[in-house]
């Protein structure tokens, strides 16, 4: 009877022991390993490196580059997500619009989809030659005196920033619409019957009705997306890999730079985790949201 | 009121014009793209229409061996890391869903939290561990990493499948003499179907479409997988553009096919919101 118990006991976490140990040896023991670098100089590239204290993190926090990166990643995130969730939205509502034929409805939702089925690398391809100084963008411009001379979209100062943020953009949307049309697919019927007999228009049903219902969704959707959008990395590696000087440098680029370009992997190390950090304001927000829901 | 709908339908068919224009637009153009000779592609001003049509840039990759090992290493990888990350999210996913234990709140707590790590922070520590062990540019190197970003999610997805199992199915074997094992091979998965498909794919499109990983814990070019190839057919001097766009329609055309047949699970596992893409 007591070994039945025992065994009990211990069923569960023999079912647990290879994630667990999996999670320890690949995330435990690097978490505390990069912290650990942090505090060191030359890690990696040096046998025995010194412990130096606090001087790596001086060191990033009063460096320009740095700050240069924390704004742009800040502004291409908030950027991203506002006009995802606008993009997102406008488009799952088009797409639920009631008398719209089931058939083009079908057709139509795989279609807008489809930004979301490339790799970040061939989002940032297409847009290369798009919006080549000599490429299709441009000429489409020029032809309809939109513009005066060709512009440098993605090599210019002025223009890189909100270039790549516009990338982003395009290639995130579908997340959102997807999400935003099962939620309003979701919405009882009978609270927008309700409201047409007490007199709402079109306007006051959506700001009662639809936006409500969807904040939950929409809620989470803008936890995720900022916890993904901080860490962009391949989309900027390769269209501007950070450049024209810094101005679409980001977090992990500056990261990445500092460590396998400059080999200075204690920076680099402090950096990495300073990035952490930021992702973790927002995160506990989305960890608790989560555990709330797997305990109901 | 006839009116009103007749303005309503016109600004919606609107909005779907500037929709498809909006997102359409960019893919017809690396298709056309990639139908086109090279010099055409650059060309300016550009033809909307390719001149001279060819399939030379698709023969092109076929043909080279080269371009078809990074497809090798794609799905060799893939699929290597979706078995994985299936045995142990199943394991895993049906103590959360079955079990009551002292450190299930804790262990569940460390698993969400996984997801929020971003993987530059892991980078160099991964770097610093794979050069120490040796396994610098092998296959190794990329499974092992790549696990911690799909059994987090992959044991969140099992957990919630299981969940809406009724446990009345685990009791029928226990009460005939079988483990919660038996219950689990022979009664849970096979009716888990659903689950374990959507999980695979998710699990799958991960390792596809993973890059920094890739870019930085391989170095030969026997090593690279699809997005990292594309990278390196774009940093050599002459720019192969119409290549470069077969080599992404090509690319992407797995995922395309595997979206397509797991649409509706797709959408069950996002508006849990527990799914990293």
């Amino acid at each position: 009877m007591n070994t039945i118990r025992v065994r009990k006991k211990i069923y569960p976490y023999l079912y647990q022991t290879p994630s667990i140990s999996l999670l320890i040896i690949l995330m435990v023991i690097p978490m505390a390993t990069v912290i650990n670098y942090s505090f060191f100089d030359n890690v990696i590239m040096k046998k025995s490196p010194n412990f130096v204290g606090l001087s790596n993190y001086k060191e990033i926090l009063t460096d320009n580059t740095f700050w240069i990166s924390f704004y742009n990643t800040i502004y291409f995130t908030a950027a991203s997500i506002f006009f995802h969730l606008i993009i997102g939205l406008a488009f799952a509502l088009l797409l639920n619009y009631k008398s719209l034929n089931i058939i083009a409805k079908s057709i139509l939702r795989v279609i807008y989809i489809v930004p979301w089925l490339f790799t970040a690398t061939i989002v940032a391809i297409i847009w290369r030659l798009v919006l080549d100084p000599s490429g299709v963008i441009n000429y489409i411009l020029l032809s309809f005196e939109m513009i005066d001379e060709r512009i440098e979209w993605l090599s210019s100062r002025d223009t890189a920033l909100n270039t790549v943020t516009f990338i982003n953009i395009w290639a995130g949307y579908p997340f959102y619409m997807v999400s935003l049309l099962a939620g309003l697919q979701g919405i009882p019927n009978e609270l927008y019957e309700a409201a047409k007999i007490d007199g709402a228009n079109l306007g006051q049903q959506f700001i009662n009705i639809t936006i409500p219902q969807l904040k939950p969704i929409i809620y989470t959707l803008i936890l995720l997306d900022f916890i993904w959008t901080i860490q962009v990395f391949p989309l900027i590696w390769m269209t501007t890999g950070g450049g024209p000087i810094h101005s679409t440098e980001m977090l992990s680029t500056y990261t990445y730079k500092l460590a396998f370009s400059k080999y200075e992997f204690s920076l680099a190390s402090t950096s990495a985790f300073l990035t952490f950090l930021l992702s973790l304001t927002v995160s506990i927000f989305y960890i608790k949201r989560q555990v709330n829901r797997t305990n109901d | 009121m006839i009116k009103e709908d007749i303005k309503i339908r016109l600004l919606v068919y609107i909005g779907l014009l500037v929709g498809l224009i909006f997102t359409l637009f960019p893919v017809f153009w690396i298709f056309i793209s990639s139908v086109k000779t090279n010099t055409e592609v650059f060309a300016y001003p550009p033809s909307f229409i390719p001149e001279n049509f060819t399939l030379s840039a698709y023969f092109n990759i076929f043909n080279d061996e080269d371009k078809l090992r990074f497809f090798f290493n794609s799905y060799f990888i893939a699929i290597i890391v979706t078995i994985l990350t299936l045995l142990i999210s199943i394991l895993s996913g049906y103590s959360f869903s079955r079990f009551d234990f002292k450190l299930k709140r804790i262990l569940n707590l460390s698993i969400i939290s996984t997801q929020t790590i971003p993987p530059i922070t892991l980078l160099i520590p991964y770097f610093g561990i794979v050069v120490t062990f040796k396994i610098f540019d092998t296959y190794l190197a990329l499974i092992l990493t790549y696990l911690v970003f799909t059994i987090p999610y992959a044991t969140l997805m099992m957990t919630s499948y299981f969940n809406t199992l009724p446990k009345e199915l685990d009791d029928a074997v226990l009460m005939d003499g079988g483990s919660n094992f038996t219950a689990l091979c022979r009664v849970i998965i096979p009716i888990s179907l659903p689950g374990i498909v959507a999980t695979c794919v998710y699990t799958f499109l991960l390792c596809w479409n993973e890059f920094l990983f890739a870019l930085t814990l391989t170095k030969s070019y026997e090593m690279r997988t699809v997005p990292i190839g594309i990278q390196l057919l774009m940093g050599q001097h002459a720019y192969e553009w119409n290549e470069m766009m077969a080599m992404s329609i090509i690319g992407t055309i797995p995922i395309l096919f595997l979206y397509l047949f797991a649409q509706k699970y797709f959408l069950a596992g996002l508006t849990s919101g527990s799914v990293k893409f």
